[in-house]
């Protein structure tokens, strides 16, 4: 695909070969030795040795600090997943995110399938991996994806092909190649349910500026027979688009991504999210939001350092949210200078615990009611060093739940279903704004020597 | 049963593995295939099993079916003449009750790459292309693309093309994409070929009645189909004005997609199809709509998140208002994988500007005092070319600077000092009450570069520091143990103030000349000490012209690359290209492009002659690098040395400075290669500059002024 400043006539003879939608020419799976685990080869200029090069290259280099390698006209895309890696391998000016979102797409349905990733799993499953693979690629070219159609004709038993199989191969692969790819049609239920879970991630990260924002992931389970068609509603007024924003009981989305069930055109044109549900559990919608973040707890810390023999920490934890909430599985951890010896913690609730291989110490809390405030109070003692190594001052990482809350301020209005059979349906809302390794608060050492001190001598 | 299995040892695994293929029990014989896959992977040579495994392949356990399927895509090739046994159970396979049988029959058999089973494939092939089912149907269709790869002719002989063809209006979205995927596959196989013509059938143009039918299918296929289907969109060439508005249009939801690669996908159509588009309200909107989805790419995993910056950055080259508001959401998170935060950083430099600058500082502040060394300096280097960009922030960049070196841990100082060379180029004779700070850090220096700037900063500023002579006089007293770039800065900062104090300095510009003639073993430093010897013996006025000229102040380029390229990398968005900002043919094609051809590309094109030049010195720097397909044995040694030519991108922009000009790459390729012409140094006058080398931040003015040059080329003539 070259740019339109050369005529067609000119450049054919130095096209480069390009094949836009082709996740390349071979596929593979390795473990942290480098040996394969799983080998697909697409087009025969690739060869088994290509294996070694990445191994070579790749695993065995302790310096790779980029996820594709070029060697030659050969690239590798590399995901490491615990302790496999996950290669794709191209020769061309492929479409570098194809090829990762296919990748990830691949360790999603391994996750999927098996429960998790890693090299004793993919041993253990190696036949299904291969037969999984074969039906989301052919020849390079992804195919069919979703979880939920694969899963019902790529199963962990065996199938035998006989007249009733055939009937239902017709179903399935009707259903795999579908308007509505990801739901069958005979779907029943006695009690036709639907369950929406809102979860939102708050990403913080304070210092001198506060950067806080929410991804946001609508989760829903669907458990509806027939061909429900479905109507979602958010709070009043939805606001993408910057320009409309200053209504009232709005909620302010920067962006938001919808599952491949939902009618894109529509949303673009009237805002309504509509859309025939996968049956079971999928990702409806997944959103970003910036502007006027709740964020549910509040950390204020102040660090000291006394002399070069001790750092003292004042750690004051608020909650924002009303009484009726609470935020459970609190955990800080709390950075302290690499020579400290020992830390002295005094909290009034939950359990502090220095641990010294991690250089933090960590503070667990099993509840904070809304409206509460602790602190925590810790001198970490130093050892005299010679070096004058810094600390790097990593923030303080805090990890929490709180049920019932979101921190953008979405609310669930609706969720309307329409079938047919004009059934009754139940539908279940939760809401769960959560932190885990997002929500990090950088501090500043006050120190007795001034600016130039800083480090830690 | 047949020779080979005669022949073959009575003993060890392959023997057991014969014994349990053939075995009575059904179970035994499923395992042994199991364990026969397993031996394939891990490289072992089962291709001595083939006739048993053949034997299992009748059967009605699909799993069993796709096992040895999957050893026959793989072995087929080793025993041509056994594949023929296999070929009667494919033709009945393909014709089996199941869909899914006779899918997995046409799919297996067009991996087979043996010629005698292609000959069969054609008429099974021709049955499936019409299959009532549309999961067979897709599946044939990207089975004509394989075919088309190993025989074209039997392709075109069986009007397949027109076939696919008629596909692209099938009732099925799925089957379209996979038709649309084929055309593309066998119009790029065909156009790679030099000898087509312009007539050849394989060739896929995109009519505008095939553009309708695209557009309705994208809404309706799987996430990878559109993705096939906007490449094709892409290509699309139109000259009307109202038919690209309309293709935005509908492009335009597909930014809401959850795959990443459809966004990406999406954006490229819009970028190109919106330059044909003059309504510039309209133009703007599509620029709005663009800035959210691309923001929400950053919370995709790392990999991801990394194409999607380094195409961002491309984007902000070419509209630089796509995300200008937007600077905060680059900001590096404490634990993004080191290859994200280097693009973060140079994305954030690009989006400061005089309101933003003051939150900008205070987090390359912070990522200052990380652990990670190199990520530390390219912080501060960044903070340097924040100063260098935004006149109003400079003087809050030099006290973030000054902070800094105020830690003296050894590397932010000497990094530092590094970036107020280039404060002081950009604004000469402003921040000189630094000065004594740095030359206070002289003694923590040990990097030639930092050296070397702080010799330039003495030199200049000779006449203004009271004890620039001692200071000078360490260096060169130390002169024959220096690197090349501190001993010719030494030299020049020396000559600098002799000129500013001839009094006081005489002795030591004699001592140095001495030495930088006598004792010095690079011809460049040589010549440049016997250019200021004669100069000053002839002529101390000219010598003064010429040494203290007026400088142009440098500034931070817009663009890193040029502007011909970065229009071709736009319409190739999301692919490799884009992510190694450089063109295809310099990465792929094997490094063969002639270098006529090259020329005639230039020629014909005077704008993109640099991107052509550039185009064939890379290509012949690839072209050293091995194949290592054709040559299994000694791939080591090259590919080592090819990881270093090509792991840069990730990082290529701060490893290199910001350094816009291709032909500063050209040059010292053509310069290694000794292909050196008068033409390309010429015209490549910046990178004679001494302080190119040292520079993080490069001149972009091609055309130099007579005075700021004449120091330069002097030196080196």
């Amino acid at each position: 695909m070259c740019s339109s400043a050369f005529s067609s006539e000119m450049l054919r003879p130095f096209f480069p070969m390009t094949r836009p939608s082709s996740t390349g020419k071979a596929f593979f799976i390795f473990n942290q030795k480098g040996e394969l685990l799983i080998s697909r080869l697409y087009r025969p200029d690739v060869r088994r040795p290509i294996a070694d090069v990445f191994r070579i290259q790749v695993i065995s280099s302790s310096d790779v600090r980029s996820p594709i390698v070029t060697l030659g006209s050969t690239s590798f895309f590399h995901v490491r997943v615990n302790n496999v890696y996950v290669v794709a391998v191209t020769k061309n000016n492929a479409n570098a995110a194809l090829v990762f979102e296919f990748c990830y797409r691949v360790i999603s349905i391994c996750k999927s399938y098996f429960g998790k990733v890693d090299e004793e799993c993919v041993k253990n499953n190696f036949v299904l991996i291969y037969e999984l693979i074969d039906e989301i690629n052919d020849f390079g070219y992804p195919q069919n994806s979703e979880i939920d159609t694969l899963k019902s004709y790529i199963t962990t038993e065996s199938v035998v092909s006989s007249q009733i199989v055939a009937e239902e191969s017709s179903k399935i692969t009707t259903q795999a190649t579908g308007v509505t790819s990801w739901r069958r049609a005979d779907v029943k239920y006695k009690k036709n349910e639907a369950f929406v879970d809102v979860v939102e991630t708050v990403n913080l990260s304070m210092s001198t500026v506060l950067r806080a924002d929410v991804d946001g992931h609508i989760q829903m389970r669907a458990y509806l027979s027939g061909t429900p068609e479905c109507k979602f509603g958010l709070n009043d007024k939805l606001v993408i688009d910057k320009s409309e924003r200053g209504a009232i009981d709005a909620v302010e989305l920067d962006d938001c991504r919808f599952h491949q069930c939902v009618r894109l055109n529509e949303f673009d044109s009237n805002r309504t999210i509509s859309f025939i549900p996968p049956d079971g559990e999928f990702e409806l919608m997944t959103y970003r939001a910036t502007s006027n973040v709740k964020l549910p707890l509040r950390v204020i810390p102040t660090v000291n350092e006394i002399g070069t023999t001790h750092v003292t920490y004042l750690i004051v934890v608020k909650t924002n949210f009303g009484n009726k909430l609470s935020a459970t599985n609190v955990v800080l951890r709390i950075p302290t200078p690499l020579n400290t010896t020992s830390v002295d913690c005094k909290v009034q609730t939950g359990k502090a615990k220095y641990v010294p291989e991690e250089n933090v110490v960590v503070w667990k809390i099993p509840r904070i009611q809304g409206g509460q405030e602790l602190t925590f109070n810790a001198a970490a003692q130093l050892t005299s060093t010679t070096t004058r190594q810094v600390w790097a001052r990593p923030p303080i990482d805090v990890d929490f739940q709180v049920l019932m809350f979101t921190a953008s301020g979405l609310i669930v209005r609706f969720l309307k279903v329409f079938e047919k059979s004009n059934y009754h349906s139940i539908k279940w809302v939760r809401y769960l704004t959560k932190a885990s390794g997002t929500y990090q608060i950088r501090f500043i050492l006050h120190g007795h020597f001034g600016v130039a001190d800083e480090g830690g001598k | 049963m047949n020779v080979f299995s005669r022949a073959a040892p009575k003993k060890g695994e392959n023997f057991e593995l014969r014994a349990d293929l053939n075995s009575e029990y059904r179970d035994k014989r499923k395992d042994a295939i199991k364990r026969v896959i397993a031996n394939m992977t891990v490289g072992k040579d089962v291709s001595g099993l083939f006739p048993d495994v053949l034997k299992n392949m009748q059967t009605e356990d699909i799993e069993q079916k796709k096992l040895v399927y999957l050893y026959l895509i793989n072995y087929a090739k080793t025993q041509p003449d056994l594949v023929i046994l296999a070929v009667n159970t494919f033709v009945k396979d393909s014709d089996d009750q199941n869909p899914l049988i006779r899918a997995l029959a046409i799919r297996t058999m067009g991996c087979i790459r043996v010629e005698k089973i292609i000959d069969y494939l054609a008429g099974p092939l021709q049955k499936c292309l019409h299959d009532e089912n549309p999961y067979v149907r897709k599946t044939a269709a990207i089975c004509v693309a394989k075919l088309y790869d190993l025989k074209p002719e039997l392709v075109l002989e069986n009007g397949f093309l027109d076939q696919l063809n008629e596909m692209i209006s099938d009732s099925n979205p799925m089957v379209v994409a996979n038709t649309i995927s084929a055309l593309s596959d066998i119009h790029t196989s065909a156009t790679s070929q030099p000898s087509t013509s312009s007539s050849d059938p394989a060739i896929f143009t995109i009519t505008p009645t095939i553009l309708n039918k695209l557009l309705i299918a994208l809404n309706e296929c799987s996430e990878w189909g559109r993705v096939a289907i906007l490449s094709a969109l892409a290509r699309y060439e139109t000259d009307d004005e109202k038919e690209c508005e309309h293709i935005c249009e509908r492009v335009v939801p597909q930014f809401q997609h959850v795959n990443g690669s459809v966004v990406l996908g999406a954006v490229r159509v819009i970028m190109i199809h919106m330059r044909k588009v003059s309504r510039e309200d309209f133009n703007k909107q599509l620029i709005r709509k663009m800035a959210p989805p691309l923001v929400t790419l950053l919370s995709s995993p790392p990999e991801v998140q990394w194409i999607a910056l380094r195409n961002i950055n491309l984007l902000l080259q070419k509209r630089s208002d796509i995300l200008s508001n937007e600077m905060r959401v680059f900001f590096c998170k404490y634990n993004d994988p080191l290859y994200v935060k280097v693009e973060k950083l140079d994305i954030m430099v690009r989006l400061a500007n005089e309101h933003n600058v003051d939150a900008l500082l205070s987090e390359l502040k912070e990522y200052a005092s990380e652990v990670d060394v190199d990520f530390v300096r390219r912080s501060i280097k960044a903070i340097g070319q924040a100063a260098v960009k935004i006149e109003a922030g400079a003087e809050r960049c030099v006290n973030v600077l000054l902070d800094l070196i105020a830690t003296r841990v050894s590397y932010v100082v000497q990094e530092a000092v590094v970036v107020m060379k280039d404060i002081f180029r950009r604004y000469p004779l402003t921040y000189e009450g630094v000065i004594p700070t740095l030359c206070a850090n002289l003694e923590e220096l040990d990097e030639p570069e930092a050296k070397a700037s702080l010799i330039w900063i003495i030199g200049e500023y000779a006449n203004k520091i009271d004890n620039a002579d001692e200071l000078l006089n360490i260096f060169v007293d130390t002169f024959t143990e220096e690197s090349y770039s501190v001993q010719l800065q030494t030299l020049t900062a020396v000559v600098k103030l002799f000129l500013y104090k001839p009094d006081t300095s005489q002795g030591l510009v004699q001592r140095v000349l001495n030495t930088a003639t006598k004792d010095c073993d690079s011809p460049d430093v040589r010549d440049r000490a016997y250019i200021y010897w004669r100069l000053l013996s002839t002529d101390p006025g000219a010598a003064k012209s010429v040494v203290l000229a007026h400088r142009p102040p440098i500034s931070l380029p817009r663009t890193t690359v040029a502007p011909a390229l970065l229009d071709e990398l736009i319409g190739e968005i999301s692919s490799l290209a884009s992510v190694y900002q450089k063109p295809a043919a310099t990465f792929i094609g094997q490094g063969r492009i002639g270098v006529d051809s090259m020329q005639r590309r230039g020629a014909d094109l005077a704008d993109s002659a640099k991107t052509a030049l550039q185009t064939v010195a890379a290509g012949q720097a690839s072209e050293n690098l091995l194949d290592f397909d054709d040559e299994p044995a000694p791939e080591q040694p090259t590919g080592l040395a090819a990881t270093q030519v090509l792991q840069q991108p990730a990082a290529k922009n701060f490893l290199s400075g910001t350094s816009a000009n291709p032909l500063d790459d050209l040059v010292s390729i053509f310069g290694g290669a000794s292909l050196s012409s008068s033409a390309p140094i010429a015209s490549g006058a910046p990178a004679l500059d001494p302080f190119y080398e040292l520079s993080g931040v490069s001149s972009p003015t091609a055309a130099p002024s007579a005075s700021k040059q004449q120091e330069d080329l002097l030196g080196l003539f």
